[in-house]
């Protein structure tokens, strides 16, 4: 997890907005800090140590428990294949299989490129849509092994 | 222009400046965005916009952007008002049609068939003949779907407010849980404890702190309606807060809700800076000298988070693992003071309780459960969407009646209830009507109201195995029963769905099961084996057809 030079300067800009209590804003911290690295890269993490106070291993423990943290640099693209129960009834694996086999990566992982990450998500509440995913901010819904075919080649150029 | 208001005069005096607004004679087109969105709502609805301008017909037609409309099969759905007809209602609307749906249904009237529901091969225009509407009960859904959630005034103008209102003039705090409880109402969460009861608790908490938590944490994977409230009616849930905080003497509320749901964050955060605006949040409140001020904290994807322990840890920015109780939150919650947790459904709930009176409420339902209860339906059926029915609607009427039935040959075979938490319900009681009670006699829960149906090709093994996959993954590891349990039963279930089973694999799911239930720290691990236990007891045959 050894990282590259990166510049630390928004941290103390995200933190400052919770002066008044650092360690309840811990979460809100982290993900306005992942919004602006794309990941938690280790030295972010010490910079937040530095300017609050709230121990390394608490911020740690914080980043592994929540599944939306996450500790490598992600791709462009964050493609979320939804695992919900109306989807798995209505056969989302096919179409899992599908993604993984055109990215060549599986779930959790970043292709080669780093245009996509694929990750897997318990329910994004839009059951009706089954089987459902999400490319960034937006919903594809109904899908079938053709269809995710040609997003994710949308997606690709 | 938001003003202030100073009082309940004030409050008055805006609703009916609004009600001259409503008179207007004009069509009203309402387009739900949300999630419709996902099949292209956002483009029909820029489009109307645009050709309305274009026309210059905005003197006649009013284009609204509202919540969920619960006929989500249809999606993307929109509804048409004429001033004095009935209103239409059109699915599968495209950006192509609009210029049709203004010249023939906006300006003459004429009904678009293709556009239509059809219900054995007869299209239904209005909205008062479809059987999915017209067999709801819509209290809490009251304004989803009607209201432009990102207005205060059109809620205001439906009488938002006034029960809050009401609850703050005319009602003492003991005066506002008696009647919660007279009510009869119950936690929609899952849990299912009474409300009134909750809160009485809290209000006699001794300390001066005390907090008040929302929990939009919607984890149930096929569960929705909490996600629908807040999109497409967050003054509801807002307004439900403020009665419960002057209930039990809160001045500080936070609203937890998922990351996963960006439109209802959107949506909660402008509908609280409009209440701010209006002075309904805030120091003071209508000049009343009660205070009351609201968060939102997101969640960061953890479904233990929606147990009431787990939750305050994750408000509290840490890990969020459960803690044995007692002491329960109403002596000793967040940051050690006295905490109320309600959901979401639950405080929308509270205005029609407050205003319509615990006696109205409770001849809605069952003797078990008073009001209404709103199903996310989903799977193989085939009007999928929101629907909100009195408790003690049965199964059928559900499924069937208001769902349409079950899609192609094979037939309905089980409902699954209440999530990874309950169980799946057997066509032998499909005439059963739905409470608290009556679902857990039969093996499932009512919990938050995710409703699955399930034809003969799904196979109930690989049911039970993908919601142990789903509550071993989520299991925080804190305590043994429960991080080991449900290891061992994925363990076991993978093994028999793969063909590899043995012959007393069954009775190890059982053992492994009451273990898991009875030792378990909290909710999560609890009710973990439900649903192995109850397709064990339904459909043991199918288990029995693997291992052979």
């Amino acid at each position: 997890m050894e990282d590259k030079p990166i510049d630390l300067t928004p941290v103390a800009g995200i933190v400052s907005a919770y002066v008044h209590d650092y360690e309840s804003n811990l979460i809100a911290i982290l993900q306005q800090t992942q919004d602006e690295y794309g990941y938690l890269p280790k030295s972010v993490m010490k910079e937040i140590t530095k300017l609050t106070d709230v121990p390394l291993t608490r911020i740690f423990g914080v980043v592994t428990f929540y599944s939306q943290f996450t500790l490598t640099p992600r791709g462009k693209h964050a493609i979320k294949i939804c695992n919900g129960t109306a989807c798995h009834v209505r056969g989302v694996d096919e179409v899992k299989e599908k993604v993984k086999e055109h990215l060549s990566v599986t779930e959790g992982e970043t292709t080669a490129d780093f245009q996509f990450t694929l990750e897997t998500v318990a329910c994004i509440g839009t059951c009706f849509l089954a089987p459902v995913m999400m490319v960034d901010d937006r919903y594809f819904g109904k899908l079938t092994t053709d269809s995710v075919t040609d997003i994710v080649k949308e997606y690709s150029n | 222009m938001l003003k202030r208001l100073n009082s309940y005069d004030d409050l008055i005096t805006m609703r009916q400046s609004g009600d001259k607004k409503i008179k207007q004679d004009k069509v009203k087109v309402s387009i739900c965005m949300t999630g419709c969105r996902a099949l292209g709502a956002q483009e029909v609805y820029e489009e109307f916009s645009k050709q309305i301008k274009k026309q210059k017909l905005q003197d006649k037609v009013e284009v609204i952007e509202t919540g969920c409309q619960g006929l989500c099969a249809r999606a993307p759905v929109m509804t048409i008002d004429p001033p004095d007809a009935p209103s239409i209602f059109y699915g599968r609307v495209t950006v192509d049609i609009v210029p049709d749906v203004i010249s023939s249904t906006i300006l003459k009237g004429e009904v678009i068939k293709k556009l239509c529901y059809a219900e054995a091969g007869k299209k239904i225009p209005y909205m008062k003949d479809i059987p999915f509407y017209s067999r709801q009960n819509k209290i809490v859904l009251r304004n989803c779907g009607i209201i432009d959630p990102n207005s205060i005034e059109q809620y205001i103008e439906r009488k938002g407010y006034d029960a809050f209102a009401k609850a703050l003039f005319e009602f003492d705090p003991e005066r506002i849980i008696s009647e919660i409880t007279h009510s009869g109402i119950r936690g929609r969460g899952g849990a299912g404890f009474p409300t009134g009861l909750k809160w009485g608790f809290c209000r006699k908490a001794k300390g001066d702190t005390k907090y008040l938590i929302c929990n939009a944490d919607e984890g149930d994977p096929g569960a929705f309606m909490d996600r629908a409230i807040l999109e497409g009616d967050p003054h509801a849930v807002i307004e439900g807060m403020l009665i419960a905080a002057r209930a039990i003497g809160s001045g500080k509320g936070f609203v937890y809700v998922r990351a996963e749901y960006p439109i209802a964050v959107n949506h909660l955060r402008n509908a609280i800076a409009q209440a701010k605006k209006l002075n309904l949040l805030g120091n003071n409140i209508l000049g009343s000298g009660f205070n009351f001020d609201l968060e939102i904290k997101m969640g960061a994807g953890a479904f233990v988070c929606g147990e009431e322990t787990a939750l305050i840890a994750s408000i509290e920015g840490k890990r969020g693992m459960p803690r044995p109780r007692p002491p329960f939150p109403a002596n000793s919650g967040l940051w050690s003071k006295p905490t109320n947790i309600n959901n979401v459904e639950t405080l929308a709930n509270i205005p029609v309780i407050i205003a319509e009176g615990a006696d109205w409420y409770k001849q809605l339902g069952t003797k078990n459960g008073a009001g209404t209860k709103i199903f996310a339906l989903a799977g193989k059926v085939k009007n999928t969407g929101l629907v909100e029915v009195p408790m003690g609607t049965t199964l059928r009427e559900i499924v069937f009646d208001i769902g349409g039935g079950v899609p192609g040959r094979s037939g309905f075979k089980a409902a699954q209830m209440g999530g990874p938490s309950g169980g799946c319900v057997p066509e032998e009681h499909l005439d059963l009507p739905i409470d608290y009670e009556s679902v857990k006699a039969v093996g499932a829960i009512m919990g938050s109201g995710g409703l699955i149906v399930m034809d003969h090709d799904t196979s109930m093994v690989d049911i039970s195995r993908y919601f142990m996959e789903f509550v071993q993954e989520e299991s925080c590891g804190k305590c043994v029963p429960c991080r080991v349990g449900t290891r061992k039963m994925l363990d076991i279930l993978t093994r028999i769905t793969k063909g590899d089973g043995c012959r007393s694999d069954i009775e190890d799911l059982k053992e492994m099961a009451y273990v898991t239930q009875t030792a378990s720290l909290c909710g999560l691990g609890q009710t973990a084996p439900n649903p192995v236990l109850s397709t064990i007891r339904y459909f043991i045959n199918e288990y029995e057809a693997l291992i052979k």
